[in-house]
């Protein structure tokens, strides 16, 4: 059964409006835009709103009111409410007994390019302000280690040297392993056609220690270890553990970014050491199985093709990335929020700008060690 | 003759442009009971981390103990020291997650004192008897509920021995006989301890139960419209604000 309102106006200006039917939330209201069109733009000065055919009803009958009850206001029409349900008139009151805080309602103010631009740049520069404090912070708590001033409990250090090398190995043992199974698989199908799979090992060697072991492993901590730091300190930040340390006067960097920054950058080197071995061996994996390339050739082969400048430049980019993910992974912690959904931001933002600067870092060490020749 | 104990004069403080409060002084006397109170969002939180060192006021000056603590020169490092004789509960506790209780409680002792293992271990024991959860030491804060959460912030809290201790709304979340027993702790403490206590609260009951005197923050205007002894306001309220919070809405 529909809510259906009616619009009788009478010769001496006054109107009724007669509510019949079921007022439940759901059910259309007949005639709704007409009437609100027709109080909108009153030819009368007095209405009566009569409530006796309503059969059932429930918030939508009163939401109904409400708005024509301001519509009538705005337009100063008089109006009353005849026969409605008990309970209605109880809840307009109370819907009314608060006047409305104007002083707190948010309008949608048009913003201008330029001050569009202007707040961009401004963002910018108190954002990159930020990151220099906590970039200068973490160096002074660095210092603080080395002069036996820091506050660092051995046994959070150690948790999470583990944490960030020994409880990783799984994960970048599976992918590092894969991406060099993947490597040799589509170096091969061009190799067959010259004959010359064997140099699958070269290649794989070649690639798995100067770059890719160190990226995969990167993209592999930024997503596990970065984002579990950032997640870690912003849930801290929320449960007033950071406030807790503050006040009772040690350096939440020393105590919190410190352990972290050492360990990841400690341990990334280690790992990348770790995922050139494990890409090498998915591509032997290929190399053996798949192209029936004998072990003593895949091996002399690989071998050959090692170059310990390789793997040194490998283990560069990875202490870099380590140091990357360590702080990009801390910063957003600290700065995060206090409510759930910053935590959430905290961690998405983590992954994010440590992947962007890994990016970053990737290419200037690139250009910087063709500059010089290696 | 009263002891001043903290002196707070002409606080502003705001979140950038937006002030908070403002002309807020007030005086919190040795081995009171101070109530802050006021309601939801008129900014006693706020004062609490400005009272604490963590919130810096725009203008205004703290004395803690006859030495500045804000304003007249007052330095971070003179904050840091002072507020080793302080300790605070957080609304949530705030206990350290990765550590158990021992070793939250044992923080504190091991950074600012010189005792040996064992002596922290006697005094962590000792804390953590003094409110009611002796055996837990090696408990994490997420195996015990919420009630024991504040109770063993609070034995934190005492760890040094602090000539005053900062409660932030230490009833929220807790049923009433929760609440109950930990006013009543807090002011065993006060009492043996002879510990100067500072709350921010919103509950009557604790309010009349343990304040010995208080200041109202009011929304509306911004600053302290009301102060002294909760009880005597409640007989004599200065102004139709405070009788209404005092009275939960009926006067």
């Amino acid at each position: 059964m529909q809510a259906v309102v009616t619009l009788d106006v009478r010769q001496d200006f006054s109107a009724e409006l007669n509510f019949s039917g079921e007022w439940l939330i759901g059910n259309i209201i007949k005639n709704r835009d007409t009437i609100i069109a027709a109080l909108e733009k009153p030819d009368f000065k007095r209405l009566v709103f009569n409530g006796k055919q309503i059969t059932r009803w429930d918030s939508q009958l009163t939401a109904f009111l409400a708005h024509l009850i301001e519509v009538c206001r705005k337009n100063k029409i008089d109006f009353a409410l005849n026969d409605f349900p008990a309970g209605v008139d109880s809840l307009l009151n109370l819907a009314f007994a608060v006047p409305m805080h104007q002083e707190v309602t948010k309008t949608a103010r048009q913003i201008s390019f330029l001050e569009e631009l202007g707040k961009i740049v401004l963002d910018f520069w108190e954002k990159t302000k930020d990151v220099c404090l906590f970039l200068h912070r973490v160096n002074a708590s660095f210092a603080r280690f080395f002069s036996h001033k820091a506050v660092v409990r051995k046994k959070d250090l150690l948790l999470e040297i583990q944490r960030a090398g020994a409880e990783a190995f799984g994960i970048v043992s599976l992918i590092c392993f894969l991406v060099g199974l993947i490597l040799a698989f589509v170096g091969s199908i061009q190799l067959k056609l010259f004959g010359a799979q064997i140099y699958v090992s070269s290649l794989v060697a070649i690639s798995i220690t100067r770059v890719m072991g160190a990226i995969m492993a990167g993209v592999i901590m930024a997503g596990r270890t970065g984002a579990s730091y950032a997640a870690t300190l912003g849930s801290m930040q929320v449960n007033e553990e950071v406030d807790a340390l503050k006040t009772m006067g040690i350096s939440p960097f020393d105590f919190l970014v410190l352990p972290r920054a050492l360990a990841l950058s400690l341990m990334m080197p280690l790992l990348v050491v770790y995922a050139d071995l494990m890409g090498i061996l998915g591509g032997a994996f290929v190399g053996l199985f798949m192209l029936g390339l004998s072990p003593e050739d895949y091996i002399r082969m690989t071998m050959k093709a090692l170059l310990m400048r390789n793997i040194i430049i490998g283990i560069v980019h990875g202490a870099v990335y380590g140091v990357i993910i360590a702080i990009c992974g801390c910063y957003q912690g600290m700065n995060c929020g206090r409510n759930a959904s910053a935590v959430g931001a905290a961690t998405t933002s983590s992954v994010v700008y440590s992947i962007v600067w890994m990016t970053i870092a990737t290419a200037v060490l690139t250009f910087i060690f063709s500059v010089c020749g290696v | 003759m009263a002891e001043p104990f903290l002196e707070i004069e002409n606080f502003t403080v705001a979140y950038g442009e937006n002030v908070i409060m403002h002309d807020v002084s007030f005086t919190v006397n040795k081995e009171d009971v101070f109530i802050i109170m006021g309601g939801s969002g008129c900014g006693k939180s706020t004062l609490l981390s400005v009272l604490t060192g963590l919130k810096q006021p725009v203008k205004g000056s703290e004395k803690f103990v006859d030495k500045p603590f804000w304003g007249n020169g007052a330095t971070k490092a003179d904050r840091d020291i002072l507020m080793r004789k302080a300790g605070i509960l957080y609304q949530s506790g705030a206990l350290w997650s990765s550590m158990t209780l021992a070793e939250n409680i044992a923080m504190p002792l091991e950074q600012y004192t010189t005792l040996c293992a064992s002596e922290i271990k006697d005094i962590v024991a000792l804390k953590l008897d003094l409110v009611g959860l002796g055996g837990f030491q090696n408990f994490y804060p997420a195996e015990i509920s919420g009630g024991m959460k504040k109770r063993a912030g609070l034995a934190r809290a005492l760890a040094l021995d602090p000539e005053v201790v900062f409660f932030d709304e230490p009833s929220a979340g807790l049923d009433p006989i929760s609440s109950k027993n930990l006013d009543d702790l807090i002011l065993q403490i006060k009492e043996n301890m002879h510990t100067t206590i500072v709350m921010v609260t919103h509950e009557l009951p604790s309010i009349f139960a343990i304040g010995t005197n208080s200041i109202y923050l009011d929304a509306q205007s911004k600053t302290i419209i009301a102060r002294g002894d909760p009880k005597e306001l409640l007989r004599n309220p200065p102004n139709q604000i405070l009788a209404h919070f005092l009275t939960r809405g009926e006067k």
